[in-house]
């Protein structure tokens, strides 16, 4: 409470006389603004609890977004990784405790705990990756997720035009709605400008962190015909390397690691998703809202990387079907579909 | 259906199966050794995360890429030597030590990974082993390219499991380890030190382990991530009895699972998505299950396993 001892200076004088007294009314009235644009100069405090290291693509897109916001003055930032879903919640409630007034992760495998958390401190902003929606009995509890199916469509179009066996291979950690509708999305890309006969290679590893893994059910797709892939994880970037066929990019973009190989990459930015909890933490006026559609392309929440190395090799006419797309999106004349369901092979 | 059976006709399918069980027959031997010694090392998975990263380290600091093998095999020595200090001289309960050198093994791991990287933002990468073809073998339709088209620490694996399976059953070193974990007395009658045989046989089992590791790192992948171990430290611990404590068998074992893991991946891709993903992903663990019921009927394990040897103690 920073403006606390301003206010009981103006009560002092109050005592003295009547007259200093609607002097001094006035001016409280006049500066009864103040505590909340006093407030709004404070950088805000935000903890986030991940359950995974900073280096995975999805927690670093949060942690650029964070420490953006920490550089500019707006938040201060602390933030534990690799914590397990079973720690989750303490760590949770020890940030809490330490007084921090937003707390960012993802509760993808402890749902109903970190909800248990917020019910506890009403007081403290929750903005968390979640596959479920708001609830109004939690108003202090807000979802996001990586809904980026704009960008993984038009990444598709590109995957569509550029594949020469109309083969697809797709590895992905889990069938979760936040890594299927992604799927979907870049597959209704690719059958706009494959074919709908174009056929699809889907592989679940059945973990985030097997890099080796992922290179092997690469490996399996590309001698199954899939000239190119889909690079969900780690890994399977490697493979197409290794065979000289292609790949696009997930959430991050490493092209530089794969100049001949990574033709697109399908990014996400947390910034618009962050900077709205922001801004609605310190108005006070932070709700249970789905931040979800902050990921969308027209939000600023993904966008499509530069082509790179592959300026020159995607048609043309790709190119310009894949700009006017854009603009559609961006405009909202256009709307990829959102489908959570789990894709399967075809 | 016919599809299914070609897979396993494929040269990629046998390269690929070959691959996957390089870091688990390191492991497994490793495992072997120790318990061929009576101790049983949990510690395996937390040495293999260990391994994986002192090995990547090295060589990411600008080592080559042989001495981050032998950095590797060191670190895991290492752990090996904290491990049979535990339980071999002290006797304390080979579990609960082999669990907290797996817990020990990763947290230090992951803590001195953010003290070597404090920021970075996607692993990185190093060169790693490449695939080094046998001259003419390599040429050999279908199990030439599985065999002799493979990088140097597949090689090594290979070499690896005769090294072991010649010491343990040609040498008298490898009869006082035999001795050591099957009638320890008789090892201390005949004036060696069943204290000296446990620990040398732990650290060696261990610093195998920390290679096997080290191939996930430096031969099949070229960064490292903290879960990529992935348990698969664990399926060297019941390869060992699958292979009822021998070398050749244990080979076997490792070379079954991967095959297994190498065809589920394949299969996947032809079933169209009509079986759940997920009975593909069981299919090397419950078809091992079922090997394992069948080969370990008879497997005589050793008989001081997990046992801890006092001297003069009757």
């Amino acid at each position: 409470m920073p403006d606390f001892p301003k206010n009981l200076k103006f009560f002092t004088p109050t005592r003295r006389s009547l007259l200093k007294t609607a002097g001094a009314g006035a001016v409280l009235a006049a500066t009864a603004g103040l505590p909340t644009r006093l407030f709004a100069q404070e950088p805000l405090k935000v903890a986030a609890v991940y359950t995974v290291p900073f280096e995975q693509q999805w927690v670093s897109r949060i942690h650029i977004a964070a420490n953006a916001a920490k550089d500019r003055g707006d938040i201060e930032y602390t933030a534990t990784e690799n914590v397990s879903n079973t720690d989750y919640e303490r760590v949770m409630r020890e940030y809490c405790e330490a007084g921090n007034k937003l707390i960012l992760g993802e509760v993808f495998g402890v749902e109903q705990a970190a909800r248990d958390v917020a019910r506890d401190y009403p007081e403290v902003a929750f903005l968390m990756g979640s596959s479920f929606k708001e609830d109004a009995a939690v108003p202090n509890f807000a979802p996001f997720d990586n809904y980026i199916q704009d960008a993984s469509y038009l990444t598709g179009l590109i995957a569509g035009a550029m594949t020469q066996s109309k083969n697809i291979g797709m590895v992905g950690g889990f069938p979760i709605p936040e890594v299927n509708r992604l799927m979907h999305a870049f597959m209704a890309g690719v059958r706009e400008t494959a074919g709908d006969d174009a056929k699809f290679q889907v592989a679940f590893i059945g973990s985030w962190f097997d890099p080796p893994k992922a290179k092997e059910t690469a490996f399996a797709q590309i001698d199954a015909g899939a000239d190119i892939l889909y690079a969900e994880r780690f890994g399977v970037s490697d493979a197409a390397q290794e065979r000289g066929v292609l790949a696009i990019g997930n959430v991050i973009d490493t092209q530089a690691d794969y100049p001949e190989t990574v033709v697109a990459s399908a990014l996400w930015h947390f910034e618009p998703t962050l900077d709205r909890a922001i801004e609605q933490v310190k108005a006070g006026s932070f709700t249970a809202e789905d931040y979800g559609v902050y990921s969308f392309m027209k939000e600023g929440g993904c966008s499509i990387a530069p082509l790179g190395t592959f300026e020159d090799k995607v048609p043309d006419e790709i190119k310009a079907l894949v700009a006017e797309r854009e603009a559609a999106i961006k405009d909202g004349s256009f709307t990829v579909e959102i489908n959570d369901e789990e894709p399967k092979s075809s | 259906m016919i599809e299914a059976f070609e897979i396993l006709f494929t040269a990629s399918f046998w390269v690929a199966a070959i691959r996957i069980a390089s870091p688990l027959i390191f492991a497994t031997m490793g495992e072997l050794i120790c318990e061929r010694a009576g101790v049983l090392n949990l510690g395996i998975e937390g040495i293999m995360v260990a391994g994986a990263f002192a090995g990547w380290l090295t060589v990411y600091l600008g080592g080559d890429l042989w001495t981050g093998v032998a950095i590797a095999a060191m670190a895991g020595a290492m752990f090996g030597l904290l491990h049979a200090t535990l339980t071999v001289p002290l006797g304390l309960s080979q579990h609960v030590v082999g669990i907290g050198i797996t817990l020990l093994a990763t947290s230090l791991t992951y803590f001195t990974y953010r003290i070597v990287l404090p920021e970075v933002t996607s692993p990185p990468r190093i060169a790693s082993f490449q695939p080094l073809p046998v001259p003419v073998l390599s040429e050999i339709p279908v199990l030439g390219p599985a065999l002799f088209n493979q990088t140097p620490l597949t090689y090594l694996a290979f070499v690896t499991v005769g090294v072991v399976a010649w010491v343990l059953y040609r040498t008298p070193l490898g009869l006082a380890v035999r001795a050591a974990g099957e009638n320890p007395s008789a090892v201390e009658a005949q004036g060696i030190s069943v204290t000296a045989i446990r620990t040398g046989a732990v650290m060696a089992g261990s610093a195998l382990m920390a290679v096997g590791g080290a191939f996930l790192t430096m031969s099949a992948f070229n960064s490292f991530f903290f879960e990529m171990i992935n348990g698969r430290g664990w399926i060297c611990i019941a390869l060992v009895v699958f292979g009822s404590w021998r070398p050749g068998k244990a080979l076997l074992g490792a070379i079954l699972f991967a095959a297994f893991d190498a065809y589920q991946v394949r299969l996947q891709q032809i079933t169209g998505g009509a079986v759940p993903y997920q009975l593909f992903l069981m299919m090397p663990f419950v078809l091992s299950i079922l090997a394992l019921v069948v080969m370990s009927r008879r497997a005589a394990y050793p008989k001081a396993l997990m046992i801890p040897y006092q001297k003069g103690e009757r």
